[in-house]
């Protein structure tokens, strides 16, 4: 008997945490938006939602094995990838679409660079950044306005950068009745997704907020406050605030790094939205970020318990 | 008790306590025959004072080193000296001990007697009882308390912080003290005040211990410079700089100790045995130890001469309820796994605690994800995420830029880490090349 005792090194029990417990919290926050992009929008959209997930999954079932690795679905970082890539697509947009931007995400932006933990940009924006570039079209219209179920190409940060339509009410906004990609649009329910994910412990409160405030702030500056809550809630902020500024991998590590890189990404949003050529800046200035992302976590690192005496 | 004493970092860990925080301290069976190790302290080991065939007395010194840094150790039971040999210990390593079988009379030697009113002891008398007793730290660290208390001069002590935190989860050996032997605390607490010269004593407890801080209260009451200070129960409340930290908010500089900033931290158990050392002049060989676990069928607190073996307690303990998986030396987050049972109980036993096969178990480990909270977790606020990396890709001086060597080796890291990483195993290993190369540099 004795021959079978473990004898491996301290510590000798773990939390219950798991990568699996983590990303499936993930996914429940992201539910509540996705209901409310079925009803706005139509089955169609739980559609895509769904062949997205399947082609995440499968292209890391498919590169792990030809790379011959573990396959780590049960981890179920690719479903989340999935569902986040779709939402980034127009409701209309053709099958294939989220499709290829999932096997983009997965195979490229993360197994070629190791897997889970090893991408260098949040691997739903890479995908979304690919659609963008390849098919502009695809991922520009296709747009349903659930007011009055047109088709329509006009998100309300376009017509603010003036494309024709009518600006929507602040309560459409807020409850997700405007034109926009399947998972941005309803404000209220990605907050709540939010702030289940702030309360579960897995994300800290910290880019969220710093994230939008600093958007606010400087819509603010720009003309007085009058356009403060489409820049908020107008378009992808809030499901890039909580959901893709805050992936573990491509975000800094310390609360003072992610204070940095959160206004960064706000930065860069307002400049691209008020400079840029795109009406959305969103995806970019968080894939901007996930890039000086090792810069930061160089420099900004805790402080030592009891200074540092021992520098040399 | 609104008032609440903490740290920066930490984590929650299940306390585990319930099986055994109520039950009173039990004396262990008497052995047959008892192993003590020539070394249960940091520092110099003791040489034998006794040779094979002599016989021996219940406190009587069998050994001790001319060293300052090292505690003489002290026979437990009476009887005679069978063998000196290497034995192996829960330390880890094999030990040169003494093992001397018992006549079953307890007969005590000559040199235990009282030692009298502190008030009528000198500070240099005190320090030298506890040295002549073997006091080392109770709590597991093992280092001479004698050492501990005479700071070299320029060093101005004015806080002396009575550890009860005991913030390791399943272990209730220094609750049950506080509970049971107040008066033994206070009466260390006397001595070791006189013998350092502070004025200013802080006996701090976690909060999960609510009768341990009512009755050291209610012992305090009116006594001035001495007060409980209730911590926050985290992981590790404990440590020595840490506590220091939560109870007085300085910071114990990089590398430095306690003494820098004006403090001395001792262990419950240690401070009650020096209670117990002035009252009865009976050295330490006798300790309180939590023996519990998934796979101990009666879990106990007991009172256990020094040398039993870990086999003899466990039987004492009904045996194993179930198959074991694990038998640690200490608590489940710094405690150390043995191989066999054939261990002696020593001076820093805290508990022996026996693990089934399913807590036991060893998880896989999967990639970071980055989520950062080992660096939220860590005590000392290092980076055990980068510093782990470093350590397997065997970049060991950038490890030593990254503070690897300030790592107190807690485990909130590893205990933390959603991927199962091993953080804390592999700092270990970078620190260790980093303090080897250290040492070689000084030679």
């Amino acid at each position: 008997m004795e021959n079978r005792l473990i004898a491996s090194s301290s510590p000798h029990i773990r939390s219950e945490e798991t990568t699996q417990k983590i990303m499936l919290d993930v996914i429940i926050a992201l539910l509540p938006a996705l209901v409310a992009s079925i009803f706005y929008f139509g089955f169609y959209s739980l559609v895509l939602v769904v062949i997205s997930v399947a082609a995440a999954v499968a292209t890391e079932i498919a590169t792990q094995k030809i790379m011959k690795k573990e396959v780590t679905i049960n981890d179920l970082s690719a479903v989340v990838t999935g569902i986040l890539v779709a939402f980034n697509v127009p409701p209309n947009a053709p099958w294939w679409i989220p499709i290829l931007g999932s096997a983009f995400a997965i195979a490229i932006a993360k197994q070629i660079f190791g897997g889970i933990g090893f991408n260098f940009i949040n691997p739903a924006l890479a995908g979304r950044a690919f659609l963008m570039s390849s098919w502009p079209t695809h991922m520009t219209s296709g747009f349903i306005d659930p007011v009055t179920d047109a088709i329509s190409s006009a998100t309300p940060l376009a017509i603010m950068k003036g494309a024709e339509g009518e600006l929507p009410s602040l309560l459409n906004m807020f409850l997700g009745r405007i034109p926009g990609v399947i998972g941005e649009t309803s404000s209220i329910l990605l907050i709540v997704g939010g702030i289940y994910l702030i309360y579960r412990g897995v994300i800290k409160w910290i880019i969220p907020v710093v994230y939008i405030g600093t958007v606010a702030i400087l819509a603010l500056f720009i003309d007085g406050g009058g356009s403060i809550l489409y820049h908020v809630f107008g378009g992808g902020l809030i499901l890039g605030a909580f959901f893709m500024a805050t992936d573990y991998v491509t975000c800094p590590i310390t609360d003072k790094g992610k204070i940095i890189y959160a206004a960064g990404a706000g930065i860069f949003t307002m400049l691209i939205r008020t400079l840029g050529g795109y009406p959305e800046g969103v995806s970019y200035s968080i894939l901007l970020m996930n890039i000086v992302t090792p810069l930061i976590d160089k420099y900004v690192t805790p402080k030592l318990f009891g200074g540092a005496k021992n520098e040399k | 008790m609104d008032k609440e004493f903490t740290f920066k970092g930490g984590i929650h860990a299940p306390h585990f306590k319930e099986q055994t925080e109520k039950m009173p301290i039990e004396d262990a069976i008497e052995p047959k025959y008892v192993v003590i190790p020539l070394s249960q302290h940091i520092g110099a080991p003791c040489e034998p004072l006794v040779a094979v065939g002599e016989h021996v007395k219940v406190g009587q010194k069998i050994g001790e080193s001319k060293a300052f840094v090292s505690a003489p150790v002290h026979s437990s039971i009476s009887g005679t000296v069978k063998r000196i040999e290497l034995h192996q210990t829960p330390g880890g390593s094999k030990v040169k001990s003494i093992v001397i079988e018992s006549d079953g009379l307890f007969e005590v030697h000559e040199s235990v007697n009282p030692k009298g009113n502190i008030e009528d002891l000198s500070k240099d008398e005190i320090l030298g009882i506890i040295k002549d007793a073997g006091l080392t730290g109770m709590g597991g660290a093992g280092f001479p308390t004698h050492v501990k208390l005479s700071p070299p001069k320029d060093k101005q002590i004015d806080t002396f912080i009575v550890n009860g935190a005991e913030c390791e989860p399943y272990l209730t050996a220094d609750h049950r003290i506080m509970v049971e032997k107040s008066d033994l605390v206070l009466l260390g607490i006397r001595a070791v005040m006189k013998a350092v010269g502070v004025k200013k004593c802080f006996i701090a407890i976690e909060k999960n211990k609510p009768d341990a801080i009512e009755e050291m209260q209610k012992k305090v009451e009116g006594i001035e410079g001495i007060e409980v200070a209730p911590l926050e129960a985290k992981y590790p409340q404990g440590d020595e700089k840490r506590i220091i930290n939560a109870v007085t908010g300085r910071e114990v500089p990089s590398g430095g100790l306690p003494m820098d900033v004006g403090c001395i931290v001792d262990n419950v158990g240690t401070v009650a045995t020096i209670g117990n050392v002035i009252l009865t002049g009976m050295p330490v060989i006798q300790r309180v130890t939590t023996v519990t676990g998934s796979a101990i069928s009666n879990p106990k607190n007991l009172y256990i001469r020094l040398g039993t073996l870990f086999s003899d307690v466990i039987e004492q303990c009904g045996g194993f309820s179930e198959e074991p998986g694990k038998i640690l030396n200490g608590g489940p987050m710094m405690g150390i796994a043995q191989f066999t049972t054939e261990v002696p109980v020593i001076k820093g036993t805290s508990g022996i605690l026996v693990l089934n096969r399913k807590d036991a178990n060893v998880p896989e480990p999967s990639n970071c994800i980055r989520c950062g909270k080992c660096v939220d977790a860590c005590p000392v606020h290092l980076q055990p995420y980068l510093i782990s990396r470093q350590a397997i890709l065997k970049r060991f001086d950038d490890a030593e830029k990254t503070y690897a060597a300030d790592c107190i080796e807690c485990g909130s890291c590893s205990f933390i880490c959603p991927a199962k990483r091993p953080l804390v195993e592999t700092i270990r290993i970078a620190k260790k090349e980093i303090l080897a190369k250290r040492k070689k540099a000084v030679k």
